[in-house]
């Protein structure tokens, strides 16, 4: 484990809840109104102009939001722009990265791009594992990013946000628009802590812009363009429930797992991600609801048709989003006012006072890897190869019951292992898997191996799930060829400090 | 010829693995492995190809694996393919351990509601089949298999047969249609196949030539336990003859009927009012319950009507029929939900069940429920209700404490 990252010091991993930053929180420098336009007009006329103007210069953070997914053209332009400019050595500081990404690619081989400090997901993750990125990446939670924000572990010297809608004040919301996304959420933080604001939007209207999730007196300046890319890939028009019968299964014994441990009760609340078995879990619960006539208090999003049918349909009073993930989503948003539009902050952020994720009832996550320890890894696979990002998987790991619906193996790569690849996520967190094969309790949890203990359910003890899945796949598997040596990534817990390292990958 | 391939390959290619060989006169074992778990089972991979070329005295070639993540059963089953493809004549089998969980029996009356069929040669679908608790787990190497793929479906049953945990499924194998199923039956019969399924059965002959069959191999082999018959009725003149093919031999223990064969036989199609079947099935049902056996309904074949599947299941089990073909790991829980007994049923069957322990317990020899004597077939399908109650959560197993 490193001592020092891209030339600062860092602070190892603690344990769960042993390390607090102390100090002030940061903030940008003091602005004055009389330093922007009276009417309000802050349009300029290309991103080039606005990059110039913020003041562009060599070796400074540059942020941007992943709201537009895989459908996002602003990124990959901003970055073109920055390279006919001549200007090095940047930063890179996303909420997320996604394939379409991939363009960038040769601007961290040029030295456009020193760094990445946000998930790697896909073909960047593969770049970064190979050694080839002149900096160390560094994977952050969703709160992690805010949380080194606040407490000016990263400076953004400007933010560039792509707004759906945006008026030339630089007012922005991303629940309309030919570009529409849902929310605007992860770019919140960049919006009151960058030094500088771009708004790019392919929607301008006058004037005041409904709603305003980012609220323009926080604006530098705003850029109109064609398009803020391809919109299909935005939101997907339906989220798909999975057909795979073993991915059915689990999402059976999930809900049937939710229902018998008394987690399901008049007034809980839960979170499930958009994932093909999560949705399915969400609507085998809504089953299991409504013939038992139980209501829940709220639902935290990513919302989804599926979310959005129950809030329709009376069995939850409302949905908080954080991230919208279809249409059916984004117009439930707009048209329902129990379909609240949160930041993700409410839920994620350690230097919150408090926060939405520990008062969950349950939470359903994924995982890559679980260990014997049920310790889990999201970002990289057996193999060692960096392939996503953390997301808010930290950040929902204090949930009263925190559940990882995950396959025993995938073709031949177990899911279960003797140790993680990468930690992620301590042990101590998780209480719950669910696979295919049989679910296994945190023996920590006595409480719900008590009440489990009468269960049909295939209960049993993670080894045995391991065992199995060992003999299986033919054999305990090999590590991969590393090169201990050359560290290409860190991954942060959620309070700022070291939880693992992510090394070299040999061929 | 000094040149072979089995398997599959392309970007879609899950769980499965292509091998080619090149034989050589000289220069050893060249392999050239690509794998999608290179770093966690390359070296494995390699170890199992070596030694399966010192098995089969192969002393030159140039060997070329290009893996899917397919399991080690798969692997040794391509291999040895590619292998007998160079030389047909070959006898010896190169066998995969016999996993332990899969050494239990089956009984001619066990419930047979469920039977899922799995196509003989695609083995990503068989580890996790069990698991969905079919009462029935069927390897096909019948229709879902290609006319070319026959071979490879046949080594790879074989291994799937010793290697993939059923999890206590009855095993079960469709073999060809004959005289071609015949030469499945030695890669099943020595492997504790539990039914073995014959195709587009007319005759009684057909069920009596499987049955001498199975008979010299399990002499060959020294195999004692009992291996049962389904003989599938999918003809016009299957039906005619359902009576004498469903007394045909002593190993059968139900008789299925396949309609998709049978419409197309007749001449017409099937309808979702199904009478252009209602004759055939009824005739199903009587000839396998006068001969004393299971009658068994064809497969639902859309996948995705679940609403369609159970009001079927539940008026063929108003025909009498005690089973259903699954195509899809999710019809499994539908059917049994059809076949499950009704309330009443079971309120019927504990009365049954009660009056005939407590007439054993006071040595009585007849069985009443009030003035109404009980005969001996009532009193054992009153415990086949509780039984399936028990099997759909509809009864506790300890019931009986608690009455």
């Amino acid at each position: 484990m490193p001592t020092t990252v891209n030339g600062k010091k860092e602070i190892p991993f603690k344990g769960v809840n042993k390390y607090k930053p102390k100090g002030t929180k940061t903030s940008p420098h003091i602005s004055s109104c009389i330093d922007y336009p009276e009417d309000g007009n802050k349009v300029v006329k290309n991103l080039r102009e606005a990059l110039k103007k913020a003041g562009l210069k060599d070796g400074m953070t540059i942020s941007t939001h992943h709201h537009l997914r895989n459908g996002d053209a602003v990124t990959n332009q901003l970055f073109d722009t920055i390279k006919s400019m001549g200007i090095k050595g940047i930063r890179w500081f996303p909420s997320a990265s996604f394939p379409v990404h991939k363009h960038l690619i040769k601007y961290l081989e040029d030295g456009t791009i020193h760094h990445i400090e946000g998930s790697m997901n896909g073909p960047l993750g593969r770049y970064t594992s190979q050694g080839k990125m002149n900096g160390t990446g560094v994977l952050r939670s969703h709160g992690g990013r805010y949380q080194a924000i606040q407490d000016g572990e990263v400076k953004i010297d400007i933010a560039v946000i792509a707004a759906p809608t945006a008026d030339p004040f630089g007012n922005a919301t991303g629940d309309r628009g030919p570009s529409a996304c849902g929310l605007l959420g992860f770019a919140l933080a960049d919006s009151e802590y960058a030094e500088r604001v771009i708004v790019v939007t392919d929607n301008l209207v006058p004037f005041p812009c409904i709603p305003w999730q980012i609220q323009g007196n926080n604006v530098d300046h705003v850029v109109e363009v064609n398009s803020l890319g391809d919109s299909s890939k935005i939101v997907s028009g339906t989220t798909q429930v999975t057909k795979s019968p073993d991915r059915l299964l689990i999402a059976e014994y999930l809900a049937q797992f939710v229902e018998e441990a008394g987690i399901m009760k008049d007034g809980f609340s839960f979170q499930a991600g958009a994932g093909g078995t999560t949705l399915a879990f969400a609507i085998f619960l809504k089953e299991k609801m409504k013939k038992k006539g139980i209501k829940a208090r709220f639902i935290r999003g990513g919302s989804t048709k599926y979310l959005v049918e129950m809030l329709e349909e009376g069995l939850t009073d409302y949905i908080l989003d954080g991230q919208t993930f279809d249409l059916e989503g984004v117009r439930s948003m707009r048209e329902n006012t129990n379909h609240v539009n949160t930041s993700p902050f409410t839920s994620y952020n350690f230097h919150g006072k408090g926060n939405f994720a520990s008062m969950l009832d349950c939470v359903v996550l994924g995982a890559t890897e679980v260990d014997l320890s049920f310790n889990a890894n999201v970002v990289t696979h057996s193999d060692g190869y960096l392939l996503h990002g953390i997301g808010g998987w930290q950040n929902c790991l204090t949930s009263k019951c925190t559940i990882l619906a995950i396959p025993s193996f995938r073709d031949r790569i177990p899911v279960i292992v003797d140790e993680v690849t990468t930690l992620v996520g301590p042990g101590e967190l998780i209480d719950v898997i669910v696979t295919e094969r049989g679910i296994a309790i945190n023996p920590k949890r006595k409480d719900l191996l008590k009440i489990m203990k009468k269960s049909d359910l295939p209960i049993k003890p993670i080894e045995e799930i391991y065992n199995e899945v060992n003999e299986l796949c033919g054999g305990k598997p090999a590590k991969p060829k590393i090169n201990k040596n050359k560290v290409v990534a860190v991954i942060k817990w959620v309070d700022g400090t070291l939880i693992d390292s992510v090394v070299e990958v040999e061929e | 010829m000094n040149k072979s391939s089995a398997g599959k390959r392309g970007p879609k290619v899950r769980s499965d693995c292509y091998i080619e060989i090149t034989k050589k006169r000289s220069g050893g074992i060249r392999l050239n492995l690509k794998s999608k778990v290179q770093s966690m089972y390359g070296t494995q991979i390699e170890n199992q190809i070596f030694e399966m070329c010192r098995f089969f005295a192969l002393r030159h070639a140039n060997i070329i694996v290009e893996d899917y993540g397919a399991l080690p059963f798969t692997i040794s089953a391509r291999f040895e393919l590619a292998v007998k493809r160079l030389a047909p004549s070959l006898e010896c089998e190169f066998l995969p351990e016999f996993n332990k969980n899969n050494s239990y029996k089956t009984t001619k009356d066990r419930f047979r509601r469920s039977r899922l069929y799995l196509p003989g040669n695609e083995p990503k679908f068989y580890p996790n089949a069990g698991l969905h608790k079919p009462d029935g787990i069927i390897l096909d190497l019948e229709d879902s298999v290609s006319p070319t793929e026959k071979d490879a479906a046949q080594i790879l049953v074989r291994n799937a047969l010793r290697s993939v945990n059923f999890y206590g499924a009855e095993r079960m194998v469709r073999i060809n249609q004959l005289p071609k199923g015949l030469d499945d039956l030695k890669y099943i019969v020595p492997h504790n196949v539990h039914v073995i399924l014959i195709p587009k059965v007319e005759s009684a002959d057909e069920i009596k030539s499987v049955e001498n069959k199975v008979e010299e191999i399990k002499k060959q082999n020294k195999i004692k336990n009992k291996i049962y018959f389904m003989p599938i009725i999918e003809s016009a003149l299957g039906v005619m003859k359902a009576f004498e093919i469903a007394t045909a031999s002593t190993n059968n223990c139900a008789l299925a009927i396949g309609l998709e064969d049978y419409t197309a036989d007749i001449g017409t199609q099937r309808t979702t009012e199904e009478k252009e079947s209602f004759m055939a099935r009824s005739t199903i049902v009587a000839a396998a319950k006068a001969a004393g056996i299971q009658p068994i309904d064809t497969v639902f074949s859309d996948v995705n009507d679940m609403e369609g599947l159970l009001k079927s299941t539940k008026e063929i089990k108003l025909l009498g029929f005690e089973g259903k073909g699954c195509i899809h790991p999710r019809q499994i829980k539908i059917v049994h939900e059809a076949f499950a007994p009704t309330e009443q049923e079971i309120e019927k069957a504990k009365k049954i069940v009660i009056a005939f322990k407590e007439a054993k317990a006071k040595g009585l020899g007849v069985v009443s429920i009030g003035s109404k004597m009980i005969d001996a077939p009532v009193v054992k399908r009153a415990e086949k209700i509780i039984e399936l109650a028990v099997k759909n959560d509809l009864l506790k197993n300890n019931w009986i404490n608690n009455y």
